[in-house]
Protein backbone atom coordinates (compact mmCIF):
# COMPACT_ATOMS: atom_id res chain seq x y z
CA UNK A 1 0.00 0.00 0.00
CA UNK A 2 3.01 2.53 0.88
CA UNK A 3 4.67 1.74 -2.19
CA UNK A 4 1.79 2.06 -3.95
CA UNK A 5 1.18 5.37 -2.24
CA UNK A 6 4.58 6.10 -3.12
CA UNK A 7 4.54 5.64 -6.83
CA UNK A 8 1.50 7.67 -7.31
CA UNK A 9 2.93 10.62 -5.27
CA UNK A 10 6.05 10.31 -7.19
CA UNK A 11 4.28 10.37 -10.29
CA UNK A 12 2.66 13.04 -9.35
CA UNK A 13 5.43 15.50 -7.93
CA UNK A 14 6.90 14.57 -11.79
CA UNK A 15 3.80 15.41 -13.53
CA UNK A 16 3.23 18.94 -11.54
CA UNK A 17 6.76 19.63 -12.08
CA UNK A 18 7.42 18.46 -15.72
CA UNK A 19 7.24 21.02 -18.71
CA UNK A 20 4.78 18.44 -20.48
CA UNK A 21 2.81 18.06 -16.92
CA UNK A 22 -0.30 19.42 -15.23
CA UNK A 23 0.14 22.85 -16.48
CA UNK A 24 0.83 22.25 -19.80
CA UNK A 25 -2.49 19.88 -19.97
CA UNK A 26 -4.65 21.91 -18.33
CA UNK A 27 -3.32 25.60 -20.40
CA UNK A 28 -4.01 23.43 -23.50
CA UNK A 29 -7.64 22.74 -22.64
CA UNK A 30 -8.48 25.93 -21.96
CA UNK A 31 -6.80 27.40 -24.97
CA UNK A 32 -9.00 25.41 -27.02
CA UNK A 33 -12.12 26.39 -25.48
CA UNK A 34 -11.09 30.05 -25.92
CA UNK A 35 -10.05 30.06 -29.26
CA UNK A 36 -13.33 27.97 -29.99
CA UNK A 37 -15.31 31.35 -30.35
CA UNK A 38 -12.95 33.10 -32.70
CA UNK A 39 -13.58 30.78 -34.89
CA UNK A 40 -17.20 29.52 -34.55
CA UNK A 41 -18.11 33.54 -34.36
CA UNK A 42 -20.02 34.74 -31.86
CA UNK A 43 -22.97 33.47 -32.44
CA UNK A 44 -24.74 32.11 -29.25
CA UNK A 45 -26.96 28.97 -30.68
CA UNK A 46 -23.92 28.05 -32.60
CA UNK A 47 -21.25 28.11 -29.58
CA UNK A 48 -24.56 26.34 -27.34
CA UNK A 49 -24.94 23.76 -29.89
CA UNK A 50 -20.97 23.15 -30.16
CA UNK A 51 -20.15 23.49 -26.60
CA UNK A 52 -20.57 19.43 -25.21
CA UNK A 53 -19.19 18.33 -28.59
CA UNK A 54 -15.98 20.80 -28.39
CA UNK A 55 -15.51 20.31 -24.56
CA UNK A 56 -15.14 16.98 -25.18
CA UNK A 57 -12.59 17.34 -27.74
CA UNK A 58 -10.77 19.66 -25.67
CA UNK A 59 -10.47 17.00 -23.36
CA UNK A 60 -9.49 13.86 -25.35
CA UNK A 61 -6.48 16.21 -26.94
CA UNK A 62 -5.46 17.55 -23.42
CA UNK A 63 -5.31 13.93 -21.60
CA UNK A 64 -3.58 12.77 -24.42
CA UNK A 65 -0.59 15.29 -23.91
CA UNK A 66 1.00 13.45 -21.16
CA UNK A 67 0.96 10.23 -21.81
CA UNK A 68 4.12 10.03 -22.81
CA UNK A 69 5.10 10.73 -19.37
CA UNK A 70 3.30 7.62 -18.26
CA UNK A 71 6.09 4.80 -18.79
CA UNK A 72 7.94 5.89 -21.27
CA UNK A 73 10.70 8.09 -19.65
CA UNK A 74 10.54 5.14 -16.83
CA UNK A 75 11.23 2.58 -18.81
CA UNK A 76 14.25 4.49 -20.93
CA UNK A 77 15.70 5.40 -17.04
CA UNK A 78 15.21 1.89 -15.39
CA UNK A 79 12.68 3.20 -12.90
CA UNK A 80 10.45 0.06 -15.13
CA UNK A 81 12.98 -2.26 -13.73
CA UNK A 82 12.80 -1.44 -10.20
CA UNK A 83 9.42 -1.24 -10.32
CA UNK A 84 9.08 -5.00 -12.09
CA UNK A 85 11.54 -6.31 -8.84
CA UNK A 86 9.01 -4.39 -6.07
CA UNK A 87 6.39 -6.23 -4.29
CA UNK A 88 3.88 -4.42 -6.02
CA UNK A 89 2.39 -6.54 -8.70
CA UNK A 90 2.77 -4.63 -11.92
CA UNK A 91 -0.92 -4.18 -13.04
CA UNK A 92 -0.83 -2.53 -9.19
CA UNK A 93 1.91 -0.37 -11.25
CA UNK A 94 0.20 0.74 -13.53
CA UNK A 95 -3.08 1.53 -11.83
CA UNK A 96 -1.01 4.01 -9.95
CA UNK A 97 0.54 5.39 -13.07
CA UNK A 98 -3.41 5.70 -14.07
CA UNK A 99 -4.25 7.47 -10.97
CA UNK A 100 -1.51 9.97 -11.24
CA UNK A 101 -1.98 10.64 -14.71
CA UNK A 102 -5.70 10.96 -14.19
CA UNK A 103 -5.02 13.75 -11.35
CA UNK A 104 -2.71 16.00 -13.29
CA UNK A 105 -4.65 15.89 -16.31
CA UNK A 106 -8.30 14.77 -16.29
CA UNK A 107 -9.37 15.76 -12.80
CA UNK A 108 -8.02 19.16 -12.97
CA UNK A 109 -9.71 19.79 -16.61
CA UNK A 110 -12.90 18.55 -15.10
CA UNK A 111 -12.14 21.13 -12.04
CA UNK A 112 -11.54 24.30 -14.49
CA UNK A 113 -13.98 23.35 -16.94
CA UNK A 114 -17.35 25.03 -15.40
CA UNK A 115 -14.61 28.40 -15.42
CA UNK A 116 -14.87 28.27 -19.07
CA UNK A 117 -18.35 27.40 -19.30
CA UNK A 118 -19.16 31.49 -20.63
CA UNK A 119 -17.12 31.32 -23.78
CA UNK A 120 -19.21 28.80 -25.20
CA UNK A 121 -22.59 29.80 -23.46
CA UNK A 122 -22.86 26.82 -21.39
CA UNK A 123 -25.18 27.77 -18.58
CA UNK A 124 -27.60 25.93 -15.97
CA UNK A 125 -27.13 22.74 -14.55
CA UNK A 126 -25.08 21.76 -18.31
CA UNK A 127 -22.18 23.46 -16.52
CA UNK A 128 -22.45 21.41 -13.41
CA UNK A 129 -23.09 18.04 -15.92
CA UNK A 130 -20.13 19.38 -17.94
CA UNK A 131 -17.73 19.02 -14.88
CA UNK A 132 -19.21 15.63 -13.64
CA UNK A 133 -19.72 14.26 -16.73
CA UNK A 134 -15.40 15.20 -17.23
CA UNK A 135 -14.82 13.67 -13.59
CA UNK A 136 -16.36 10.65 -14.45
CA UNK A 137 -15.15 10.06 -17.83
CA UNK A 138 -11.58 11.51 -18.04
CA UNK A 139 -10.07 8.23 -15.49
CA UNK A 140 -11.47 5.62 -18.66
CA UNK A 141 -9.17 8.46 -21.18
CA UNK A 142 -6.52 7.56 -18.60
CA UNK A 143 -6.45 4.02 -18.67
CA UNK A 144 -6.89 3.47 -22.23
CA UNK A 145 -4.18 5.83 -22.91
CA UNK A 146 -1.92 3.93 -19.92
CA UNK A 147 -2.40 0.70 -22.32
CA UNK A 148 -0.96 2.27 -25.16
CA UNK A 149 1.54 4.33 -23.75
CA UNK A 150 2.60 0.94 -22.04
CA UNK A 151 2.76 -0.59 -25.96
CA UNK A 152 4.68 2.35 -27.52
CA UNK A 153 7.48 2.44 -24.75
CA UNK A 154 9.24 -0.11 -27.62
CA UNK A 155 8.81 2.98 -30.10
CA UNK A 156 11.22 5.74 -29.27
CA UNK A 157 9.46 8.80 -29.13
CA UNK A 158 6.05 7.46 -30.38
CA UNK A 159 4.04 10.48 -29.32
CA UNK A 160 1.46 10.42 -32.91
CA UNK A 161 1.47 6.77 -32.80
CA UNK A 162 -0.08 6.83 -29.05
CA UNK A 163 -2.52 9.62 -30.37
CA UNK A 164 -3.60 7.21 -33.35
CA UNK A 165 -3.97 4.22 -31.51
CA UNK A 166 -6.07 5.92 -28.39
CA UNK A 167 -8.07 8.24 -30.19
CA UNK A 168 -10.31 6.11 -31.76
CA UNK A 169 -10.62 4.08 -28.18
CA UNK A 170 -12.04 7.01 -26.98
CA UNK A 171 -14.53 7.63 -28.98
CA UNK A 172 -17.40 6.13 -27.03
CA UNK A 173 -15.99 8.61 -24.15
CA UNK A 174 -16.84 11.50 -26.49
CA UNK A 175 -20.17 10.31 -27.32
CA UNK A 176 -21.46 9.58 -24.10
CA UNK A 177 -19.82 12.59 -22.46
CA UNK A 178 -21.10 15.08 -25.04
CA UNK A 179 -24.60 13.86 -25.18
CA UNK A 180 -24.68 13.94 -21.09
CA UNK A 181 -23.80 17.81 -21.77
CA UNK A 182 -26.27 18.48 -24.40
CA UNK A 183 -29.46 16.33 -22.85
CA UNK A 184 -28.66 18.82 -19.87
CA UNK A 185 -28.40 21.99 -21.73
CA UNK A 186 -32.14 20.51 -23.28
CA UNK A 187 -33.21 20.42 -19.04
CA UNK A 188 -33.51 17.01 -19.30
CA UNK A 189 -32.48 14.09 -17.73
CA UNK A 190 -28.74 13.40 -18.59
CA UNK A 191 -28.49 10.02 -16.04
CA UNK A 192 -28.68 7.66 -19.04
CA UNK A 193 -25.64 9.02 -20.74
CA UNK A 194 -23.71 9.49 -17.95
CA UNK A 195 -24.10 5.73 -16.78
CA UNK A 196 -23.01 4.44 -20.34
CA UNK A 197 -20.09 6.74 -20.01
CA UNK A 198 -19.30 5.43 -16.26
CA UNK A 199 -19.75 2.14 -17.74
CA UNK A 200 -17.14 3.19 -20.57
CA UNK A 201 -14.71 3.93 -17.93
CA UNK A 202 -14.78 1.25 -15.27
CA UNK A 203 -14.38 -1.00 -18.18
CA UNK A 204 -11.13 0.73 -19.26
CA UNK A 205 -10.23 1.03 -16.01
CA UNK A 206 -10.27 -3.18 -15.54
CA UNK A 207 -8.73 -3.39 -19.25
CA UNK A 208 -6.47 -1.29 -19.00
CA UNK A 209 -4.40 -2.13 -16.26
CA UNK A 210 -4.24 -5.81 -18.00
CA UNK A 211 -3.55 -4.77 -21.28
CA UNK A 212 -0.58 -2.74 -20.32
CA UNK A 213 0.87 -4.83 -18.02
CA UNK A 214 1.25 -7.94 -20.24
CA UNK A 215 2.57 -5.23 -22.78
CA UNK A 216 5.42 -4.46 -20.48
CA UNK A 217 6.35 -7.61 -20.50
CA UNK A 218 6.55 -8.51 -23.65
CA UNK A 219 8.21 -5.41 -24.45
CA UNK A 220 11.16 -7.11 -22.41
CA UNK A 221 11.76 -10.24 -24.74
CA UNK B 1 20.13 -18.89 -0.56
CA UNK B 2 21.69 -20.78 -3.79
CA UNK B 3 21.71 -19.46 -7.64
CA UNK B 4 21.75 -22.65 -9.90
CA UNK B 5 22.42 -22.22 -13.63
CA UNK B 6 22.55 -25.78 -16.24
CA UNK B 7 23.00 -25.07 -19.87
CA UNK B 8 21.50 -21.66 -19.77
CA UNK B 9 20.90 -19.80 -23.23
CA UNK B 10 19.65 -16.44 -23.50
CA UNK B 11 18.29 -14.96 -26.82
CA UNK B 12 18.27 -10.89 -27.62
CA UNK B 13 16.56 -10.04 -30.82
CA UNK B 14 17.04 -12.72 -33.45
CA UNK B 15 20.76 -13.47 -31.70
CA UNK B 16 21.93 -16.00 -29.46
CA UNK B 17 23.97 -13.62 -26.63
CA UNK B 18 25.39 -16.82 -24.97
CA UNK B 19 24.30 -20.88 -24.63
CA UNK B 20 25.63 -23.53 -22.52
CA UNK B 21 26.09 -21.53 -19.05
CA UNK B 22 26.82 -23.32 -16.10
CA UNK B 23 26.82 -22.04 -12.45
CA UNK B 24 26.34 -22.31 -9.10
CA UNK B 25 26.45 -19.84 -6.45
CA UNK B 26 26.06 -21.17 -2.47
CA UNK B 27 25.52 -18.38 0.35
CA UNK B 28 28.60 -16.41 0.94
CA UNK B 29 29.99 -16.89 -2.08
CA UNK B 30 30.51 -14.27 -5.53
CA UNK B 31 30.45 -14.92 -8.93
CA UNK B 32 32.26 -12.32 -11.32
CA UNK B 33 31.27 -12.05 -15.04
CA UNK B 34 34.03 -11.30 -17.29
CA UNK B 35 33.82 -11.02 -21.25
CA UNK B 36 34.09 -8.50 -23.90
CA UNK B 37 31.69 -5.60 -25.15
CA UNK B 38 28.29 -7.71 -26.13
CA UNK B 39 29.10 -10.62 -24.34
CA UNK B 40 25.67 -11.11 -22.32
CA UNK B 41 27.30 -9.81 -19.29
CA UNK B 42 24.44 -7.29 -18.51
CA UNK B 43 21.89 -10.00 -20.50
CA UNK B 44 22.31 -12.34 -18.36
CA UNK B 45 22.50 -10.48 -15.15
CA UNK B 46 18.47 -9.47 -16.16
CA UNK B 47 18.04 -13.20 -16.42
CA UNK B 48 18.67 -13.63 -13.33
CA UNK B 49 16.73 -10.76 -12.38
CA UNK B 50 13.91 -12.33 -14.54
CA UNK B 51 13.84 -9.28 -16.18
CA UNK B 52 14.41 -11.59 -19.31
CA UNK B 53 13.36 -14.80 -20.56
CA UNK B 54 15.81 -17.86 -20.83
CA UNK B 55 15.59 -19.44 -24.15
CA UNK B 56 16.70 -22.83 -23.04
CA UNK B 57 18.74 -24.51 -19.43
CA UNK B 58 16.94 -23.79 -16.43
CA UNK B 59 17.95 -21.28 -13.82
CA UNK B 60 16.69 -21.74 -10.12
CA UNK B 61 17.34 -19.51 -7.07
CA UNK B 62 16.83 -21.77 -3.74
CA UNK B 63 16.20 -20.55 -0.41
CA UNK B 64 18.01 -22.22 2.24
CA UNK B 65 15.49 -25.21 2.41
CA UNK B 66 16.27 -26.00 -1.06
CA UNK B 67 12.92 -25.21 -2.29
CA UNK B 68 13.04 -23.33 -5.39
CA UNK B 69 11.33 -19.52 -4.71
CA UNK B 70 8.66 -18.14 -6.87
CA UNK B 71 8.73 -15.47 -9.09
CA UNK B 72 7.48 -12.93 -6.75
CA UNK B 73 9.83 -14.06 -3.87
CA UNK B 74 12.60 -14.48 -6.37
CA UNK B 75 12.03 -10.48 -6.96
CA UNK B 76 11.84 -9.13 -3.54
CA UNK B 77 15.30 -11.16 -2.79
CA UNK B 78 17.50 -9.42 -4.88
CA UNK B 79 18.99 -5.96 -6.33
CA UNK B 80 19.79 -5.26 -9.79
CA UNK B 81 21.82 -2.29 -10.14
CA UNK B 82 22.58 -1.61 -13.97
CA UNK B 83 23.89 1.25 -15.84
CA UNK B 84 20.37 3.04 -15.49
CA UNK B 85 20.00 4.74 -12.31
CA UNK B 86 16.57 5.53 -12.14
CA UNK B 87 17.06 9.41 -11.78
CA UNK B 88 14.45 12.53 -12.70
CA UNK B 89 15.99 16.39 -13.16
CA UNK B 90 12.44 17.09 -11.64
CA UNK B 91 13.51 14.80 -8.34
CA UNK B 92 15.45 15.82 -5.85
CA UNK B 93 17.99 12.77 -4.73
CA UNK B 94 15.91 13.01 -1.23
CA UNK B 95 13.03 12.70 -3.11
CA UNK B 96 14.28 9.67 -5.41
CA UNK B 97 15.79 8.09 -2.37
CA UNK B 98 12.17 8.20 -0.45
CA UNK B 99 10.66 6.44 -3.78
CA UNK B 100 13.15 4.08 -3.64
CA UNK B 101 13.19 3.24 -0.15
CA UNK B 102 9.08 2.85 -0.60
CA UNK B 103 9.76 0.66 -3.50
CA UNK B 104 11.81 -1.98 -1.26
CA UNK B 105 9.45 -1.75 1.62
CA UNK B 106 12.40 0.20 3.86
CA UNK B 107 11.72 1.65 6.77
CA UNK B 108 12.54 5.43 6.28
CA UNK B 109 14.95 5.76 8.75
CA UNK B 110 17.05 3.67 6.45
CA UNK B 111 17.49 6.41 4.00
CA UNK B 112 19.79 8.24 6.64
CA UNK B 113 21.79 5.05 6.95
CA UNK B 114 22.15 5.08 3.23
CA UNK B 115 23.15 8.54 2.98
CA UNK B 116 25.89 8.06 5.23
CA UNK B 117 26.93 4.76 3.77
CA UNK B 118 27.77 6.13 0.44
CA UNK B 119 28.56 9.80 0.97
CA UNK B 120 25.03 11.13 -0.93
CA UNK B 121 24.84 14.87 2.00
CA UNK B 122 26.38 17.16 -0.05
CA UNK B 123 24.04 16.24 -3.26
CA UNK B 124 21.07 15.44 -1.21
CA UNK B 125 18.59 18.54 -2.53
CA UNK B 126 20.22 18.63 -6.10
CA UNK B 127 17.43 17.45 -8.77
CA UNK B 128 19.07 14.22 -10.23
CA UNK B 129 20.28 15.65 -13.76
CA UNK B 130 22.82 17.93 -11.63
CA UNK B 131 25.18 14.48 -10.56
CA UNK B 132 27.94 13.78 -12.10
CA UNK B 133 27.98 9.67 -13.29
CA UNK B 134 29.75 8.36 -10.34
CA UNK B 135 27.36 10.61 -8.04
CA UNK B 136 24.11 9.13 -9.81
CA UNK B 137 26.05 5.40 -9.47
CA UNK B 138 26.48 6.53 -6.04
CA UNK B 139 22.40 6.84 -5.48
CA UNK B 140 22.24 3.92 -7.07
CA UNK B 141 24.22 1.37 -4.90
CA UNK B 142 22.47 3.25 -1.83
CA UNK B 143 20.00 0.91 -2.45
CA UNK B 144 21.82 -2.26 -1.48
CA UNK B 145 21.88 -0.31 2.22
CA UNK B 146 18.43 0.86 1.86
CA UNK B 147 17.00 -3.15 2.02
CA UNK B 148 18.87 -6.37 3.09
CA UNK B 149 18.02 -8.56 -0.14
CA UNK B 150 20.47 -11.84 -0.12
CA UNK B 151 21.15 -11.50 -3.74
CA UNK B 152 23.32 -8.65 -5.37
CA UNK B 153 23.58 -8.13 -9.27
CA UNK B 154 25.93 -5.65 -9.87
CA UNK B 155 26.31 -4.07 -13.67
CA UNK B 156 30.04 -3.30 -13.80
CA UNK B 157 29.52 -1.96 -10.20
CA UNK B 158 32.75 0.32 -10.53
CA UNK B 159 32.52 2.50 -13.41
CA UNK B 160 32.69 6.09 -13.23
CA UNK B 161 33.28 5.15 -9.35
CA UNK B 162 36.08 7.34 -7.41
CA UNK B 163 38.72 5.64 -5.15
CA UNK B 164 36.88 6.26 -1.78
CA UNK B 165 33.59 5.05 -2.81
CA UNK B 166 35.38 1.83 -4.70
CA UNK B 167 36.62 1.08 -1.26
CA UNK B 168 33.51 1.26 0.61
CA UNK B 169 31.64 -0.75 -2.29
CA UNK B 170 34.39 -3.44 -1.90
CA UNK B 171 33.49 -3.11 1.97
CA UNK B 172 30.15 -3.31 1.53
CA UNK B 173 30.98 -6.47 -0.73
CA UNK B 174 33.04 -8.41 1.61
CA UNK B 175 30.43 -7.83 4.53
CA UNK B 176 27.16 -9.08 2.22
CA UNK B 177 29.33 -12.09 1.93
CA UNK B 178 30.60 -12.60 5.38
CA UNK B 179 26.46 -12.25 6.27
CA UNK B 180 26.08 -15.35 3.51
CA UNK B 181 24.88 -13.13 1.05
CA UNK B 182 25.22 -13.89 -2.50
CA UNK B 183 26.65 -11.80 -5.49
CA UNK B 184 26.91 -11.81 -9.36
CA UNK B 185 28.68 -9.34 -10.97
CA UNK B 186 30.09 -8.15 -14.19
CA UNK B 187 32.81 -6.56 -14.62
CA UNK B 188 35.62 -5.35 -17.24
CA UNK B 189 38.25 -5.01 -13.57
CA UNK B 190 39.30 -7.03 -11.23
CA UNK B 191 36.79 -7.51 -8.58
CA UNK B 192 36.40 -8.66 -5.27
CA UNK B 193 39.50 -10.72 -5.51
CA UNK B 194 37.94 -12.70 -8.64
CA UNK B 195 37.39 -15.48 -6.49
CA UNK B 196 35.04 -17.23 -9.08
CA UNK B 197 34.66 -15.68 -12.16
CA UNK B 198 32.80 -16.46 -15.31
CA UNK B 199 33.84 -15.93 -19.15
CA UNK B 200 31.58 -15.19 -21.26
CA UNK B 201 31.63 -14.93 -25.36
CA UNK B 202 33.83 -17.51 -26.08
CA UNK B 203 31.10 -20.39 -25.72
CA UNK B 204 30.16 -19.38 -28.94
Amino acid sequence: MRTFGALIWRDVLLGMRASGGAALSASFFALIVVLMPFGLGPEVTVLKAAAPGMFWVAALLATLLGLERVLQPDAEDGTLDLLRLSSLPLELVVVAKIAAHWLTSGFIISLIAPLLAPFLSLEGDAVWILALSLFLGTPGLSAIGAAAAALGTSVQRGGMVLAILVLPLNIPFLIFGSSAVATAQLNENPTQALIFLTACSLLALVVGPIAAAAALRLNED
Amino acid sequence: MRLVAEGLAALRGERIVFRNIAFDVGAGQALVLHGPNGSGKTTLLRVIAGLLGVMAGRLGLFDDNGDALTDERRDQSLHLIGHQDALRSQLRIYETLQFHAALLGAPVGKIDEAIDAWGLAPFIDLGGGLLSAGQRRRVSLARLTLQHRPLWLLDEPLVALDALTRSRLNEACRKHLETGGLIVAASHEPFLGDRHTLSLGKHI
